[in-house]
């Protein structure tokens, strides 16, 4: 069974959650955009490149 | 068994293995995770922390990956400075963000900590300093890097300030041990006894392993982007010349 009940503490539990979980889901999603945009650039720039040769 | 690290120094070596490593870490972290919380809310309260002590496992692995993050950083950009290797400098440059993340997370969560047992949202004690002066040297590397058109130049300059940080490492490290910290000491490497409670092992060292593997997923996407910006960036240039 989970305790899920933090009080008297939950002001400061829940928060530390929710803070981690925010912090992973901007790491998940810059890391996801950041790879996925050069890599779509990268290919328009490798299309490019064969459509001039 | 993974390949060892001269292996992925071929950057086409270094694609084909992360397409399939980036996942299976990320899948990984999402079972360890997955089994840590559940044990994280199944411990019973600490008998004088209260449910604080749940934070105890979201704050520490934070903790351990600012520093073996900024230890990979150093590495990497050793590696860029002496051997020039362009996928150490896309290893270095792409951890940075990440160790900001994770010291930044220690510090906020640990402060979430401090007030309802310390009283205290925040003292000046020597590992609470040093840890924002990790998150300081992060900081600053990121703009050293951002603030310098010359790739090259950034890299040369933000390898140097890395290596410099290196300092910081021991001193975050030992600082419970050479100065009198309100921080509590290592309650991982305390001996027999000492420490951490055994019931709070399972949850700790799971979601230790679930940070460890996140990263490690993480760090493989962000370094194939650098490796698909380089590429982007060396294509525009040659059609800017013909």
């Amino acid at each position: 069974m989970l305790d899920l009940d933090a009080s008297p503490y939950a002001a400061f539990v829940w928060p530390a959650f929710a803070i981690t979980a925010l912090v992973f889901a901007w790491m998940v999603a810059s890391s996801l955009a950041h790879a996925r945009r050069w890599k779509r650039k990268a290919l328009e720039g490798d299309r490019q490149r064969s459509e001039r040769t | 068994m993974l390949p060892a690290p001269a292996f992925l120094a071929n950057p086409e070596r270094f694609m084909a293995f992360s397409r399939w490593a980036a996942p299976l870490f990320g899948a990984l972290a999402v079972v360890l995770a997955t089994a840590g919380l559940w044990l994280t809310f199944q411990v019973p309260e600490d008998y004088q922390q209260g449910d604080t002590v749940r934070i105890l496992f979201i704050h520490a692995p934070a903790a351990q990956l600012g520093l073996f993050v900024y230890a990979c950083l150093g590495v990497a950009s050793f590696l860029a400075l002496v051997f020039r290797h362009v996928l150490a400098d896309a290893a270095a440059r792409a951890a940075a963000p990440l160790g900001a993340a994770f010291t930044l997370l220690a510090l906020v969560t640990g402060s979430l900590w401090g007030q309802p047992m310390w009283g205290t949202w925040w003292v000046w004690d020597a590992r609470l300093t040093s840890v924002l002066i990790l998150f300081l040297f992060y900081v600053a590397y990121m703009a050293l890097r951002a603030s310098l058109d010359d790739e090259a130049k950034a890299a040369r300059a933000g390898a140097i300030l890395a290596m410099v940080g290196l300092i910081n490492l021991p001193i975050v490290y030992f600082s419970v041990e050479w100065w009198n910290t309100l921080h509590q000491g290592s309650s991982t490497f305390a001996g027999e006894g000492k420490g951490l409670a055994p019931v709070y092992r399972p949850p700790f060292y799971l979601m230790s392993l679930a940070y460890m593997s996140a990263f490690g997923s993480l760090w493989l996407v962000r370094i194939r982007g650098e490796v698909w910006r380089r590429r982007a960036e060396a294509a525009a240039l040659r059609a800017a010349r013909a």
